[in-house]
């Protein structure tokens, strides 16, 4: 989800494009995504190219908001975008994207586990919009030799004897679901006090935190840099898999569980192309060949009882079993304003 | 001259690259998101916390504008005073690292200092206390002048390489001690080169916001910082180009300054 390797963004864009000029000069037409740097396995792309004959026009992006403003003018054409939950409901608000015919999409509802169109009603109150693609958790990540007792809450990111111990996510909204959670508030409070006693929270914590960033919480962790880190489900399991200290999460308060799902934009040129592919992404194999490339969490039920490797299958960090707990949720598109006021917030905490 | 057409193509480029973005900046800055005049993106430098990160960012910038003067002017005197094909190696030792992606090196600095990086993995070889390095002002500090030294450097250089030795010959010959001789010859006439050289590193210091992303953990908010998210993450074009018109002004401050000591664009000659 939040995979800045810029490097290999532009490699796995060439390698796209390179596969779409060598595979398929039909008149299939094409079908033009908008996904996520790193976020699928080429492969795919060049299988779907050589079964269908249509060709993929693959582009990526850093983050929802680099996507947003350039979906949002028009100025590129894209058939689909995978945006996370509260982009989603932003774009839906805005009239971006247009309502799915699941009827040619089959294996979206064969195979999407039922949980996740669940959870994402949040943002997409009818499931009438997105298909989920990707999904997982926050949590903490730490290193089990340098802390003294196993954690449950977000508290220990105020625990003074972790100074200079840990890492914190710097993106707004993932830093103050934090502090939202740990003083027992939603996630998606628009409440001025509550807000701001997150922000006084989140002020407290400053002088304990030894960094605040995005993609290397992973290193900085596996290199035992800090003992406790805010960090994505999908990570987690890298780092583990890198170095086995490290153990990850869920807190007791909850959490946000965040779903990256696929939409088709309003004025689609390849309309029918776009749904071929959706279609194809949902095939169990497909989706598991996925998975496996990315590592973040696939919703495809299909693809997960293929997953031979039965840690992985029954993994708590990949597959936690939701229904566990009572108080996760999913980030809402609370509104322009919201969003200023948020940044105007966060911007306080950082000058602080 | 009349080989003027020959700069057509820099024209070009000059106004598409250049003047148009500059237009939309101020465009952007002098707008609110319904495309009304305002004022308020250029006074929301006023703000409480954008002028800590400004006061911060002239501070940072200010400290490693004087590092890199205090180290490079030497510098730049010994290797004017060594044989030709020593000072080209040693010039090329200070331009080599350049060849190298600024992220890289800023990023392999990260790895020098951090908490179990090789400095302190030196010190705990030698039984000595490890050093909370990295995520300091001192750090980001450290990032700005490693960063931009040569600039200082090689403008001085210049300078200091033009100057007849005749001049300095004819001041020790009239009785002039070393000291004075550098006081009152050398300094001054290798003022163009200092004043580029400053020019040079405080600007894009002033400006940074990797350096201090990388080696500031994002702890310490400059003002590059502020615009750069204002523009990515926050998606306020209009408030990130009001504080960089705000910033622009510093800069041409310090580049109006500088022009002043150099008149003939001497030491912006590389």
């Amino acid at each position: 989800m939040k995979k800045l390797v810029a490097l290999a963004c532009i490699t796995a864009t060439s390698v796209a494009a390179l596969s779409g000029c060598g595979s398929s000069e039909s008149s299939n037409g094409e079908v033009i995504v908008y996904n996520w740097g790193e976020y699928i396995d080429p492969d795919v792309l060049e299988m779907f190219e050589e079964e269908t004959g249509i060709k993929v026009v693959y582009d990526e992006y850093e983050t929802n908001e680099t996507m947003y403003p350039k979906v949002e003018a028009g100025a590129a054409q894209y058939d689909l975008v995978c945006p996370s939950d509260y982009m989603i409901d932003k774009m839906i608000e805005k009239g971006l994207v247009q309502e799915l015919n699941f009827d040619n999409i089959p294996n979206a509802k064969q195979y999407i586990g039922e949980q996740y169109y669940e959870q994402s009603k949040e943002f997409d109150p009818e499931n009438k919009y997105s298909i989920p693609y990707c999904w997982g958790t926050v949590g903490i990540l730490y290193n089990q030799t340098m802390v003294s007792e196993p954690i449950t809450s977000w508290d220990v990111l105020w625990d003074a004897q972790y100074e200079n111990n840990i890492l914190m996510q710097d993106s707004v909204r993932d830093a103050f679901m934090v502090a939202l959670k740990r003083n027992g508030n939603s996630m998606n409070s628009t409440d001025d006090a509550e807000l701001n006693a997150a922000k006084d929270a989140l002020i407290e914590q400053k002088p304990l935190v030894q960094a605040y960033v995005v993609d290397q919480v992973r290193d900085k962790m596996i290199g035992n840099e800090a003992a406790i880190g805010v960090i994505y489900s999908g990570e987690a399991i890298y780092t583990q898999r890198e170095n086995s200290d490290l153990v990850y999460v869920i807190p007791e308060e909850g959490t946000n569980v965040w779903i990256d799902s696929w939409v088709m934009l309003k004025d689609a040129p390849n309309k029918e192309n776009a749904e071929k592919f959706l279609d194809f992404l949902c095939r169990p194999e497909i989706a598991l060949k996925n998975f496996e490339y990315i590592t973040y969490s696939t919703p495809n039920t299909g693809a997960q009882e293929l997953i031979e490797d039965e840690d992985i299958k029954n993994s708590p960090i990949a597959f936690p079993d939701l229904s566990q707990y009572n108080n996760i949720e999913t980030f809402q598109y609370l509104g322009e304003e919201f969003d200023e006021k948020l940044n105007e917030l966060w911007k306080q905490v950082k000058s602080n | 001259m009349n080989k003027k057409w020959l700069a057509t193509p820099y024209l070009f480029w000059a106004v598409a690259f250049i003047v148009i973005p500059l237009l939309m900046v101020v465009y952007y800055g002098m707008t609110d998101k319904t495309g009304a005049f305002t004022w308020e993106n250029v006074i929301a430098i006023t703000s409480p916390e954008h002028v800590k990160a400004l006061m911060l960012s002239l501070l940072l910038s200010l400290i490693s504008t004087i590092i890199c003067l205090l180290l490079a002017y030497p510098l730049a005197m010994i290797l004017v005073a060594k044989h030709a094909s020593k000072t080209s190696f040693i010039v090329m030792l200070f331009i080599l690292p350049m060849w190298m992606n600024f992220l890289l090196r800023t990023l392999a600095w990260q790895t020098l200092l951090e908490k179990n990086g090789v400095l302190n993995g030196i010190l705990s070889f030698l039984h000595l206390p490890a050093l909370n390095l990295i995520n300091t002002p001192g750090a980001i500090i450290l990032g700005m002048v490693y960063n931009f030294l040569p600039f200082m450097v090689l403008p001085i250089y210049n300078v200091l390489a033009k100057i007849d030795i005749n001049v300095i010959n004819a001041a020790r010959d009239l009785g002039a001690n070393g000291i004075q001789t550098f006081l009152k010859i050398t300094l001054p006439l290798s003022f163009p080169g200092i004043a580029s050289g400053i020019t040079m590193v405080f600007v894009p210091a002033l400006t940074t916001f990797v350096i201090s992303t990388l080696l500031g953990g994002s702890k310490i908010l400059l003002i590059g910082n502020v615009i750069e998210q204002e523009f990515t993450t926050a998606s306020n074009w209009h408030l990130g180009s009001g504080l960089s018109l705000v910033l622009m002004i510093f800069v041409l401050l310090s580049m109006v300054i500088s022009s002043f000591f150099d008149k003939d664009g001497e030491g912006a000659a590389l």
